[in-house]
């Protein structure tokens, strides 16, 4: 056990350091331009003096090693900054909609998953037939499609020919869980159908690489039913890379909640992002990025942990 | 008839194949072939890769591997035929009355659990144990069969042990349902010699021991007459020939089977050591990385026009000193002196000249050569390179060594992929010759290939000795082919050279231990042979 | 050599768009930024697609946007290939502490999904096409990197590029002539994808107001334009994102069938 121990202390270390070194490159990322943020962001209205001010608002005059030093110590103790285009407390108003965007989040995966594993399994059972074609058919159209192309056709279909659902997603505090669900059926479906694809093929090499392993072919050869195979031998070591591959889709799922919440109109972080994007207002540009860089971070950390933790050599050394 | 155990009547096997880019179709595997088994008794099948042994094998479970199905024919096993019982037949039948062996143990335990799980899981599941009666049964047999401590021994999860025990272990997860037949389909082909003898050891005690009748696959004829009371020959899924272990070994019919029996027995000549070898390698001591030191103050010569074989087990370190001696891995110790110079430790120090007198050919032909160019261009690069030969001149050259090798001018135009596997090592001799080399390494460059078509290299091999006067190192596992070939040999064991010397002087007793397990590890083609080892053995440990 | 249909119909319908998007301004029958008529209007004879959000010929239009998106993921995965595909094969083939340092970079770079990334990016850039093309290259090249350098280091563990080292070959023979040939067709396959990849990348920036500017448009900008429509029954917006999808797919088609023609290194005449 000592040896896993000291593996999931490694990679958590290298997680935080990965961390980090992200908060440094969204940090960076944002300095890249030749002249600087205050210029890019008054743009042709700029005058000498309105420049001169918001650099002191920005804090612009100080060296950048020590304006991150400052950003990097806020965000370390939960204080994000002010927004430059309204004022506001960045924390407050991404705590509003963080809860809402891992709702949405949350409710894709939980139909995604479950949908995506068990077509994985189907298209193994039926290798080489049809059903196993057509999906493969349906993963290859399916990365094609822009997430904006599925959301408009569905609102154009199930919101405003059939009207059964909203095509705008709102949704507030004083609903009730099924009004919310309701509101969110058509971003739900559209992020569903922009991993669903990818997760059922990534499924079907994980179970199929198992299944074709040499000791499957021994539990056979023992006359053991399918559902024995299945659950005693495959499952076991299965479940490393399948959980590997619906953490690899939850970040996918991630970057999708972006355009998904502009497409619907929905109050989360990707619309908050793309919102101030426009706006130029650089410090909450970089508040969200580190957010979701955090998220997309942690899921692969969890898929590494759940690798290092059911990894038989690693549990029971020599 | 009473007795009779397994009845294999006009088996056809058919398999679907699904090759990249183009649509898939159906290939015949197996064709024809019948076979009978008493009760109690051993039938060996053998062939080379191809011969449809394995799948002829698993066929008696009503299993196929991969897209593989019985297209044809009757299964009788146990006076009933089993292709008629459907999914739910074969289940009952698998891991009751047949059980399986594979080639690879360690492949074919499950890595999550731990052995004794695995072990007892057949006779759990066919209600033909309890769970104390499986694994008071499992112990005995770990017993009978040598393995470590056995009370505990199935604790064990199947990465904490060795290769030769997991075989071992398959062997007896294969006993414990009490079948009645064993398949066991190649399982010493991926050991060691010297733990090869040991684990064939322990298949025939165990099959003596409970009366299982086996089918015992192989393409080692030495081996399979050790523990076979009849033997199949099959060919290209066909059946060559079928008699006693004693007949098709010492009066086969067929001339097919008469070239398996007479496989390297290729008589060669011993010669006497020159006065300035070509190649000198010196205290070589080398590690990769910093961390495990492979090999330990070896030190060889080999002579113009002769060869040198060093032979080992794997872990040995003969294919480090080939790197070594190649440059590719810089020794932290050590010289290399060629033809009187001496060379740079790294590779990218060494002249052109250098490099072109010293030639390499590899174990894995497929993978020596680029699946992108032409035989012409793979043979002819190194004339271009070192002689700056172009056009017709190189042509009329690469087709000399073309004639060389005993293959034609239609093979100009061929790619790798279009080669037979003696054909693709043929070109990689010709790619090496045509730098004319004072000294090829030869890194296991026979052991990938069925030995019929081994022997054509080595036969092929000896005569380009003779007409270009160039030396081999040659490097191999296996003693029979040093035994056809060498002039000197030196035996490697954990990275130090244990036994060095002329062939006869190396092979004549007396010998040190290691010499002397491995010698006496090699099957023989011969009746009876295991028990004279493992006699031998007894009485030199009673003796010691 | 035998082309299944489903390819034959990609590489028809790609060629197809690539022809559109090079004889623009002579197949449009109306100017791109030309009002000729009411908002919205349906589909005629006049107007084949109908009219936009501000009564420009919605086919137009959709052929000059193609011509916008074709170009600009062009130009960008030119640029994430060359980029990519020449670094890649340097890490592999020199090895040691510059392709470590390289490639954990590459890590880091991977560790911010691209989308935000370039969010992050163009919060501060101007938006022109040049600093487009350089975002989504640079961000995608990374992608190539990984693969090229995956693909060469397997080739270059072969026997047969040892055996070319072993004769002395000067490490330009070894890239090129012994690596580069076996690396081509699952780095061609990638092509296909990475284009696709620029294509979906470049519509969802412009979808977002982040990528091409108004007045003109690629089909992405397109669906910004007239996604108000939607509420009211009107399908505009949907044509474009059609396009889109139309274009992946094509190219997805024939990306598809020379990834399963090479999906391992075994050769052989015209493999």
């Amino acid at each position: 056990m000592g040896q896993v121990l000291k593996l999931l202390v490694q990679r958590i270390a290298l997680g935080l350091l990965l961390l980090l070194l992200v908060s440094l490159l969204v940090f960076v990322g944002t300095e890249i331009l030749p002249g600087d943020v205050a210029q890019s962001i008054l743009g042709q209205a700029a005058t000498p003096t309105s420049l001169a001010n918001l650099r002191e608002e920005l804090g612009l005059n100080e060296p950048a090693p020590l304006r991150y030093l400052s950003w990097l110590g806020g965000v370390l103790t939960g204080d994000l900054g002010t927004a430059l285009s309204n004022g506001q407390d960045i924390t407050t108003q991404i705590g509003l909609r963080l809860g809402n965007t891992l709702f949405l989040a949350f409710w894709a995966a939980v139909v995604a998953v479950p949908l995506a594993i068990l077509l994985g399994l189907l298209a193994v059972r039926y290798r080489n037939r049809w059903p196993d074609k057509l999906i493969s058919g349906l993963t290859l159209a399916s990365i094609s499609l822009p997430e904006f192309f599925t959301g408009y056709v569905l609102i154009f279909f199930f919101a405003v020919k059939l009207r059964w659902f909203p095509s705008v997603a709102t949704v507030y505090d004083s609903m009730s869980l099924l009004e919310k669900l309701n509101a969110i059926a058509l971003p739900i479906a559209v992020l569903v159908m922009v991993v669903l694809a990818h997760m059922m093929r990534m499924t079907r090499a994980a179970i199929l690489n198992v299944m074709q392993s040499a000791y499957i072919e021994t539990a056979e050869l023992k006359g053991l039913s399918p559902f024995k195979v299945i659950f005693r031998h495959a499952f076991p070591n299965a479940v490393a890379p399948i959980v590997n591959v619906v953490m690899l889709n939850l970040a996918y799922l991630v970057v999708g909640v972006v355009v998904v919440e502009v497409i619907f109109v929905y109050p989360g972080m990707g619309q908050y992002l793309v919102d101030h994007v426009s706006k130029r207002d650089v410090p909450v540009v970089q508040a969200c990025g580190l957010i979701f860089a955090a998220v997309y971070i942690g899921l692969n950390l969890v898929a590494d942990i759940v690798s290092i933790v059911t990894n038989p050599r690693l549990r029971h050394p020599k | 008839m009473a007795d009779m155990l397994l009845d294999i009547r006009n088996l056809r096997i058919e398999a679907t194949v699904y090759p990249p880019g183009e649509p898939a179709h159906d290939i015949i595997i197996v064709e024809d072939v019948s076979l009978t088994l008493e009760k109690g008794k051993v039938l060996g099948l053998i062939g080379e890769s191809g011969a449809g042994k394995s799948t002829i094998g698993l066929s008696a479970m009503g299993y196929g591997r991969g897209g593989v199905r019985i297209a044809g024919g009757e299964v009788w096993l146990n006076g009933r035929d089993i292709m008629k019982g459907g999914m739910r037949g074969f289940r009952k039948l698998r891991g009751k009355e047949v059980t399986y062996v594979a080639q690879s143990a360690a492949a074919a335990f499950n890595p999550a659990k731990k052995l004794m799980e695995q072990i007892t899981e057949a006779a759990l599941a066919h209600g033909m144990a309890s769970q104390k009666q499986a694994e008071a049964r499992a112990v005995d047999l770990f017993t009978h069969l040598g393995l470590p401590d056995p009370n505990n021994f199935g604790s064990r999860y199947p990465h904490q042990v060795s290769g030769g025990q997991l075989q071992r272990a398959m062997t007896v997860m294969a006993l414990v349902p009490e079948p009645d037949l064993i398949v066991f389909d190649e399982p010493t082909t991926a050991l060691d010699v010297t733990t090869q003898i040991d684990v064939l050891a322990a298949i025939k005690r165990a099959i003596r021991d409970t009366g299982v009748a086996a089918l015992y696959i192989t393409h080692d004829l030495a081996v399979v007459a050790q523990v076979a009371d009849e033997i199949m020959v099959l060919r290209g899924g066909r059946k060559v020939e079928r008699n006693t272990a004693e007949n098709i070994i010492n009066n086969p019919q067929e001339e097919y089977t008469r070239a398996l029996v007479s496989v390297r027995s290729i008589e060669h000549e011993e010669k006497k050591p020159t006065a300035d070898p070509v190649l000198v390698a010196r205290d070589i001591s080398a590690a990769y990385g910093n961390a495990i030191q492979v090999l330990k103050d070896v030190s060889i010569e080999v002579h113009p026009g002769q060869t040198l074989a060093v032979v080992g087990e794997s872990g040995s370190g003969k294919s480090t000193l080939a790197r070594v001696i190649t440059g590719l891995l810089p020794p932290f110790e050590g010289t290399v002196t060629f033809a009187g110079r001496t060379f740079s430790r790294a590779l990218a120090k060494r002249s052109k000249e250098d490099l072109r007198e010293l030639q390499m050919i590899y174990q894995m032909a497929d993978t020596a050569m680029n699946p992108r160019q032409t035989v012409e261009t793979i043979i002819g690069r190194p004339l271009d390179f070192y002689f700056g030969l172009k056009g017709r001149k190189k042509r009329e050259r690469v087709m000399e060594l073309l004639e060389e090798i005993e293959m034609g001018a239609e093979f100009l135009d061929r790619y790798p992929a279009e080669l037979s596997g003696g054909q693709k090592q043929r070109v990689c001799i010709a790619r090496a010759l045509a730098a004319k080399p004072k000294l090829i390494i030869c890194d296991e460059v026979t052991s990938a290939l069925d030995p019929l078509v081994a022997d054509g290299i080595l036969k092929l091999l000896l005569r380009l000795q003779k007409a270009e006067d160039v030396a081999y190192l040659f490097i191999t596992h296996d003693l029979a082919t040093v035994k056809a070939i060498a002039d000197s040999i030196a035996v490697m064991y954990q990275g130090s050279l244990v036994r060095y010397g002329p062939k006869t002087e190396v092979l004549t007793p007396p010998f040190d231990d290691y010499t002397d397990l491995l010698l006496s590890s090699v099957p023989e083609m011969k009746i009876g042979w295991l028990e004279e080892v493992l006699e031998h053995r007894t009485m030199e440990s009673a003796g010691n | 050599m035998r082309i299944p249909v489903s390819a034959l119909i990609g590489m028809i319908l790609t060629a197809g768009f690539f022809a559109m998007a090079a004889f623009a301004p002579w197949i449009a029958p109306y100017g791109m930024a030309e009002i000729v008529g009411d908002v919205w209007q349906p589909r005629s004879a006049e107007h084949w697609l109908g009219t936009d959000n501000i009564g420009r010929d919605l086919l137009s239009r959709m052929i000059y946007g193609g011509r916008t998106t074709i170009v600009i993921a062009t130009l960008a995965t030119i640029l994430s290939f060359t980029l990519g595909a020449f670094m890649g094969f340097t890490a592999a083939v020199i090895g040691g502490w510059i392709d470590q340092l390289m490639s954990r970079f590459v890590d880091l770079m991977m560790s911010i999904p691209t989308l935000i990334f370039a969010l992050v990016v163009l919060s501060v850039m101007p938006v022109s096409m040049t600093v487009l093309i350089l975002v989504m290259g640079l961000l995608d090249s990374t992608r190539v990197y990984r693969l090229s350098r995956a693909v060469a280091v397997d080739i270059n563990v072969q026997d047969f590029v040892e055996a070319a080292k072993l004769r002395g070959e000067k490490r330009t023979w070894i890239i090129f002539r012994e690596i580069l040939p076996n690396a081509l067709s699952p780095l061609v396959a990638e092509l296909g994808l990475r284009f696709i990849f620029a294509v979906l990348f470049l519509s969802t920036l412009s979808f977002l107001g982040l990528g091409v500017q108004p007045p003109a448009s690629d089909w992405g900008g397109m669906v910004k334009e007239n996604k108000e429509g939607i509420v009211f029954g009107i399908g505009a917006a949907l044509v474009p994102a059609a396009a889109i999808a139309a274009l992946a797919i094509s190219v997805n088609l024939v990306a598809d069938w020379v990834l399963n023609r090479t999906s391992d290194l075994k050769g052989g005449r015209g493999g």
